[in-house]
């Protein structure tokens, strides 16, 4: 019977340069430092996600304010935050019975139950598989849609891009573009997040004519309404922008929902 | 007891780590534009420093030489990831403002410098003043130099407006150099000379002298 203890002071006493010691003090050394920093981040989580939420709200916020005249459509109203309502993907239509605020996408896209894969030839933005059910916000004014908010969410160069796509009543124009999560490489994929960079979105078209989603980052001088210019030094993180887009607009998407929206109306 | 406290107050200014041991510069450059990215900057430095040569002096007896630098290089960093999710936690705006530097603390010679030189043959007690003592000197000159570019680049002290800048109707031109890297090389520069010229002693040799030397003839 080996005694714990005698065996943990016999391995203290062996010399430093022998090869049992080192990989034992290596592994102990790791597994405390992982333990520490897994704790650390277990517990500190709930508080950084509040953090980063009230960052959200407060890009959404700043997103109405660059809308012109949004304000005060919505003073006028007497409402100071848009309309939210829960979205099947599938179908386009409206899901009634769940709280749209304490839904939670991220968790949603994660469970297999609630998630669906996306085909291999559909999945521009590399996600694996989408929520089901998608949060949306409205503007609307007696029963006419004044502007529409999608969340989007795609893959950049070294991590995930969420943004939120407003588009006018005509559901095909970019009202503004903002993107509310990243963690590209700060100063390149980064500057994705500057007011300078989403201010070049207001008034692109995100379909032609035959309303195919055609809407694209591209390198360089954007020369029609459906390119916008890309970042130097970060074309991935522009190309995941334009994909994440392109997937998100398209029929596996929102695309049912816009096109019932076209159709049908609110 | 007396002496021990020599281990703290040293690396002040004596033997400080950034002017006398040219340490830790690069995030001196990086985090002093304002008073408040440099305060937190100087205090999670100090807080990885201590915690670090503690542990590491701790265990100094078990660490194989063959591997010293990797075990060192990870306690650090964990000591550094977990100050990082602290300060995501706590000091959110501020952990966005100092983005990367937080987690470079891992690659500040500083921090391995400390924990080769002093930490892995010292006990706990004098390797956490002198930890202490050289987080408080670096945090001393990040200070200063924090002070003087925010001062003097926008004319505010961790946000509060002393000097009124021109076009608030006041008669102070923020200098746009002491906003930029350059300005904490000319600072840091001038603080080495003064220093120098006060404490002489610790004015390096030069290591080459020219001598005359007869013309051949």
């Amino acid at each position: 019977m080996l005694n714990p203890l005698s065996a943990w002071s016999g391995f203290l006493a062996r010399p430093n340069d022998d090869r049992i010691k080192v990989f034992g003090v290596a592994i102990l050394v790791a597994f405390f430092s992982a333990v520490l920093v897994s704790t650390a981040s277990v517990v500190l989580k709930p508080m950084q996600d509040a953090h980063l939420e009230a960052e959200r709200a407060e890009r959404m916020a700043r997103m109405i304010d660059t809308l012109p005249g949004l304000r005060s459509i919505m003073e006028e109203m007497g409402i100071d935050a848009l309309q939210s309502r829960l979205v099947d993907l599938e179908t386009g239509a409206f899901v009634e019975g769940i709280d749209p605020t304490s839904y939670d996408i991220q968790a949603a896209a994660t469970d297999p139950e609630r998630s669906v894969a996306i085909p291999d030839e559909l999945d521009v933005a590399r996600l694996g598989g989408r929520a089901r059910l998608a949060p949306i916000y409205l503007l609307e004014r007696d029963e006419e849609l004044l502007l529409v908010v999608l969340p989007v969410v795609g893959s950049g160069y070294q991590s995930t891009l969420r943004a939120m796509l407003a588009l006018e009543a005509d559901l095909k124009t970019v009202a503004a573009l903002t993107i509310t999560e990243q963690g590209e490489t700060p100063g390149l994929g980064a500057r994705v997040e500057t007011p300078e960079w989403q201010a070049l979105w207001p008034g692109k078209q995100i379909a032609d004519e035959s309303g195919e989603i055609v809407i694209s980052v591209v390198r360089g001088q954007a020369t029609s309404p459906y390119e916008v210019d890309g970042i130097s030094g970060a074309t991935v993180t522009s190309n995941g922008v334009g994909n994440m887009l392109r997937y998100w607009l398209g029929p596996h998407g929102f695309g049912s929902f816009l096109e019932r929206l076209r159709e049908e109306g609110l | 007891m007396a002496s021990k406290l020599t281990y703290l107050t040293a690396p002040l200014i004596d033997k400080n780590p950034i002017t006398l041991q040219i340490l830790g510069i690069c995030s001196a450059l990086a985090v002093t534009t304002s008073l408040s990215t440099a305060l937190v900057m100087a205090a999670a430095l100090t807080a990885v420093l201590c915690l670090s040569s503690v542990v590491i002096s701790l265990i100094r007896h078990h660490i194989p030489g063959v591997i010293r630098l990797i075990v060192q290089i990870v306690i650090i960093a964990s000591m550094v990831v977990v100050i990082d999710e602290v300060l995501q936690a706590y000091a959110f705006g501020i952990s966005r403002q100092l983005s990367v530097f937080v987690g470079l603390i891992v690659t500040n010679c500083l921090v391995m410098g400390r924990a080769e030189a002093f930490a892995m043959r010292n006990p706990a007690w004098p390797s956490f003043l002198d930890a202490l003592g050289n987080g408080l000197g670096y945090s001393l000159i990040l200070v200063l130099v924090g002070v003087i570019r925010e001062l003097f680049g926008t004319g505010t002290l961790l946000g509060y407006t002393l000097l009124v800048p021109k076009s608030e109707g006041g008669w102070f031109e923020p200098l746009g150099l002491m906003q930029l890297a350059p300005s904490a090389f000319f600072i840091i520069g001038a603080l080495i000379w003064g220093i120098r010229a006060r404490w002489s002693a610790q004015a390096e040799k030069p290591k080459l002298v020219l001598v005359d030397v007869e013309a051949p003839r």
